[in-house]
């Protein structure tokens, strides 16, 4: 297998990227659970939030690829 | 073709080849035209005939069509535009949205489709576009409302923000906002499609080894688990896929919002 510490490395890197969306949805969750009719606003933040966390762990996976 | 290539490898005593990048790039089906041109092109054209049939009756009473037609139109207009951008401009934004949101979907979904299984988004060229192609919109409706400078002040400087800090925050908010915007944009789309291709392939392609190529019962096991796996990871790519699609469009129209923004 080549480049296989590369991946090894990259599976690290997105450790931090994967709390961060768990905890935004945690929080999402919880502020359902608390307001469900706050469903409606909360959505598109949560999930915006979830793609700026995500951005770290793609640019991950291209340097994983590139470097 | 790729399932050809890793029987062939495996056959040669050379043992399991792992599908990589070099599987995303099929031979060209004729001249220069490769699958995933001709699937762009299948997409808009079936995007097209989607809204034309749905919108074409225009019935008081809408027929199955329409109404799955008007409530992509609903979702993305009320659900996207609407919220991210205000009540007030959202309006002229809708077409763009609408039609980015189905045909990014569309691109998506044929890489669970039988027969043609390949995510066109899966080819870095394809989400680039669609990137820039916001990146000149979002700057021109900016630059259309603020003017040339004061957009620049409106990008780089947050409000609130005064003194020396300016001379950190102004580059960082330059590069956050202009620059890592569309390449962020375009590589969340391909890196989510082209791990999710991946991921499959090799479920699939580890499958097949394991339950075909080897005569020993565990690994026999491990194949059937390897296939159990395949159908889950088909599941997860399934909301991934619309995932993907719905977050393209609420960035694009929330890059629109923070454009047409004024000062506060």
């Amino acid at each position: 297998m080549e480049g296989s510490l590369n991946m090894l490395g990259y599976g690290l890197a997105t450790i931090g990227p994967a709390v961060a969306v768990g905890l935004i949805f945690a929080a999402y969750i919880n502020g359902v659970a608390r307001q469900p009719e706050a469903q409606s606003r909360l959505q598109p933040i949560a999930i915006l939030g979830f793609a700026l966390a995500e951005a770290l762990a793609i640019i991950g996976i291209a340097l994983a690829f590139v470097i | 073709m790729t399932i050809a290539t890793v029987i062939s490898a495996a056959s040669g005593g050379e043992g399991f080849a792992p599908p990589g990048p070099a599987d995303f790039h099929l031979p060209p089906l004729f001249g220069e035209v490769t699958k995933p041109m001709v699937l762009v092109v299948l997409a808009a054209i079936l995007v097209f005939a989607f809204t034309y049939l749905a919108a074409r009756p225009a019935a008081v009473v809408p027929g199955r069509l329409q109404f799955a037609g008007e409530y992509v139109y609903g979702f993305v207009r009320n659900g996207i535009a609407r919220e991210s951008i205000g009540s007030e401009h959202f309006m002229k934004f809708v077409p763009y949205l609408f039609s980015l949101f189905l045909f990014i979907a569309v691109n998506n979904y044929f890489g669970l489709i039988p027969f043609i299984q390949y995510p066109t988004m899966s080819h870095f060229g394809f989400p680039l576009g669609l990137a820039l192609l916001t990146w000149v919109l979002y700057i021109g409706v900016g630059i259309g409302k603020h003017g040339f400078l004061g957009y620049l002040k409106h990008v780089t400087i947050p409000t609130g923000v005064k003194g020396p800090v300016l001379v950190i925050i102004m580059p960082l908010e330059f590069l956050s906002n202009i620059l890592v915007r569309p390449a962020t944009l375009s590589l969340r789309l391909f890196a989510n499609m082209f791990a999710g291709h991946l991921l499959l392939m090799l479920f699939a392609f580890g499958g097949e080894y394991l339950l075909f190529e080897s005569t020993s019962l565990i690994n026999g096991v491990a194949g059937v688990l390897s296939f159990v796996m395949f159908g889950a990871v088909t599941v997860l790519e399934l909301l991934i896929m619309f995932l993907q699609a719905y977050v393209f469009t609420l960035l694009t129209a929330t890059y629109l919002g923070e454009s047409l923004a004024d000062e506060h």
